[in-house]
């Protein structure tokens, strides 16, 4: 519903025009809110647990990294203890593992409200990586817990941190749209979601620091920045850096990554409005 | 008076069958996989043999500000296809439509209840996802839980809801929208007696606050009472426009036509010789309209239309009806061969009729069996093809008839005293 009672609309086929009518979903911020609220109440509702769920995730893995990649990787290469070197790497991680399984099938979940009411249908993934965003909130004061635990003092690049989170923000929605949109065609999308994600993390430094990997690369001629070309890389690497300080290598990977994360969150949202307009007739 | 939707040339075409790009991942790459270069030529074929269905056809109209406009139709038709893309939820294939004003659709109730939220998050959460602002909505909140009538389950979750307590609360977040333009779908349709009125009541209180309402309803005396103007939909086609009383009674006659058109199609009672055959058997009324609701000792007519197999003309055939009651007795036969003087030859392309002046037939249902005969031998007979309801009416001209049950035929008579 539009707000301004002259405004005039013009319903007519946009088979030319792709605009991401951004102002249209401001519009409907408010709608957003209440997506998520809902998906807060009614995941919380339905637990035992409910919201310690958010916070037992990462919490977990992060028991079995340590109990199996503890030895690895300590000390000198890591700088912290890898409980809390795993856990700071798994709390964006999380965020962005749910963000995606969930916004990957919002649109097909939505399918009845999609053929009976309007609204902007880029709501829909913005409001599922949103609510991955409460159950952050939630488990990160165990992060700080832990650097008490182990008395590492947080570093004053902790400013940056938004920054980082605003760039996971940026990616989970650059692939939570994709594959939102592709998954009303082809179904099975829903499927590959989780798989996709469990083969992520082995790219991503969680479990390792990524200067393993930029060694090795450069070991082999490979330059250290093409490993920046995974936008999770920098992110949870960045996250990182912001909360215990110098960690080798940020630089050089940080810019591929925002880049990469920047133009796959475009071409995301480009490609869920230009399909959007089947949406309706085809979930 | 300012125009609030204008429509023009709108268009919308639909792909069915099983001919699609593959729907999932795998069918796709697998088609890639097995002709990495045919499967475009292959798609493409069968993307061109595609078959098509035109939901809405070249539909143009108007509406002005604060009218109530009515569309009706079978269904189908194209109804609720045209108030889906005038709510923006599907892009229309082809054509325009300019809307003046913010547009609320209530194309259904309860869009977006989730079970396990209370009524009164389910308030909110409905109210957000039709378009309400929080504010709007708290505004309001007091008056909806009472129109729904569920004040003291407002913090139950809805699970627990009866389906009339669902649907009232449902409609009530729905009623209280306050746009410009108002689209509603049909969905007065569900829900008891008193909670239809009082939706009706609603909807008219609506319409009188001079905002521009497009109703979609099968509930023709609704459309007739609520609606200042109608539209009727055939085909995705607009065939007809007008006032709401006149287009209802059109709508409703071209129905018992075609009721009674593929009637004929689909009775498998048929039986005879099949050398002539009923092409069409119609019903009607005294002011030429088909029709299947006769009053009693109301001029009944039936039309038949043959289908001579080729031949311009056919001799010796007669054709009659028989009336019979539910239960299959008949009550009276018509014959064109019982009358003096009436020609057996029919030529290719004549509608023969036969006239009841005062239908002497007690209020009730009955069927109608046609049968014509090509020198006495059956040539088409089909059994009960056509119902027909007769309602009270003034047989005998003294605006009485006999309450008593039993008789089925009203017999022209009179009274007097032997001097």
């Amino acid at each position: 519903m539009m707000r301004d009672p002259c405004a005039v609309t013009v319903v007519e086929p946009t088979s030319g025009r792709r605009a991401l009518r951004l102002d249209d979903v401001w519009r409907h911020r408010e709608l957003i809110y209440f997506f998520v609220w809902r998906d807060m109440k009614v995941r919380y509702k339905q637990t035992l647990l409910g919201a310690t769920w958010a916070v037992l995730q990462p919490l977990l893995m992060m028991v079995v990294f340590t109990v199996f990649f503890g030895r690895v990787w300590s000390g000198e290469a890591i700088q912290v203890p890898y409980p809390l070197f795993a856990y700071a790497g798994l709390l964006p991680w999380t965020f962005f593992a749910l963000g995606l399984t969930q916004s990957s099938q919002s649109v097909v979940g939505s399918a009845a409200m999609l053929r009976k009411v309007y609204f902007p249908r880029l709501v829909i993934p913005i409001a599922a990586v949103l609510s991955g965003a409460v159950d952050f909130l939630v488990a990160f004061p165990l992060v700080l817990g832990l650097m008490v635990y182990h008395r590492v003092p947080p570093s004053p690049n902790l400013v940056f941190a938004p920054l980082f989170l605003l760039l996971a923000l940026a990616v989970t929605l650059a692939a939570g749209t994709w594959l939102a949109a592709l998954n009303v065609q082809y179904r099975d999308v829903r499927y590959v979601a989780p798989f996709f994600v469990q083969a992520w993390i082995f790219v991503t430094p969680v479990i390792y620091p990524s200067a393993t990997v930029v060694e090795r690369l450069e070991h082999h001629g490979i330059p250290g920045w093409v490993y920046g070309l995974n936008p999770m890389a920098a992110v949870v690497e960045g996250f990182r850096w912001s909360l215990f300080g110098a960690q080798a290598p940020l630089l050089p990977i940080l810019l591929p990554s925002v880049l990469v994360g920047g133009a796959l969150l475009v071409s995301g949202c480009l490609y869920f409005r230009t399909t959007e307009r089947r949406f309706a007739d085809v979930v | 008076m300012s125009l609030a939707i204008r429509a023009d040339g709108l268009c919308k075409r639909y792909f069915i069958g099983q001919d699609r790009p593959a729907d999932t991942l795998a069918e796709l790459v697998s088609s890639w996989m097995r002709a990495p270069l045919g499967w475009f030529g292959g798609q493409r074929r069968r993307w061109r043999q595609r078959r098509a269905v035109h939901a809405l056809q070249d539909f143009s109209f108007e509406v002005n500000a604060g009218e109530v406009l009515g569309i009706i139709g079978a269904n189908g038709a194209g109804k609720s296809t045209l108030l889906k893309i005038l709510a923006r939820i599907t892009e229309p294939t082809a054509g325009r439509a300019e809307i003046h004003g913010r547009v609320g659709s209530l194309l259904e109730v309860g869009t977006g209840f989730h079970p396990e939220l209370t009524g009164r998050e389910n308030v909110f959460l409905n109210g957000s996802i039709l378009g309400m602002g929080r504010q709007e909505i708290l505004r309001n909140f007091d008056e909806i839980v009472a129109f729904a009538e569920v004040e003291p389950f407002i913090d139950t979750p809805v699970k627990f809801y009866s389906s009339g307590m669902h649907v009232r609360l449902a409609f009530a977040v729905a009623a209280h929208l306050e746009p410009e333009i108002l689209l509603v779908d049909e969905v007065l349709a569900v829900g008891d007696a008193s909670f239809q009125r009082k939706c009706m009541g609603k909807l008219g209180e609506v319409a009188g606050e001079q905002r521009t309402v497009l109703f979609v309803s099968h509930n023709m005396p609704a459309v007739v009472n609520l609606c200042d103007r109608a539209l009727c939909i055939h085909g995705g086609r607009l065939v007809d426009e007008g006032a709401p009383a006149d287009v209802v009674a059109r709508y409703l006659s071209s129905v018992s036509r075609r009721h009674a058109e593929s009637s004929i199609a689909a009775t498998d009672l048929r039986s005879g010789t099949g050398e002539v055959r009923f092409s069409s058997i119609e019903t009607v009324d005294g002011s030429g309209a088909g029709a299947s609701t006769f009053a009693s000792g109301s001029r009944f007519e039936v039309r038949f239309t043959l289908d001579l197999c080729t031949a311009p003309h056919v001799v010796g055939l007669d054709v009659g009806f028989t009336i019979r009651d539910p239960d299959g007795r008949a009550l009276f036969i018509c014959r064109s061969d019982l009358q003096q003087g009436y020609s057996n030859t029919v030529r290719a392309g004549e509608v023969l009729r036969c006239v009841v002046d005062a239908l002497p037939l007690y209020p009730g249902a009955y069927f109608l069996t046609v049968c014509v005969r090509r020198n006495e031998e059956v040539a088409d007979l089909l059994e009960r093809v056509l119902e027909i309801e007769v309602v009270p009416g003034d047989f005998y001209g003294s605006g009485r008839l006999s309450t008593s049950t039993g008789a089925q035929l009203l017999v022209a008579h009179t009274w007097s005293r032997l001097p």
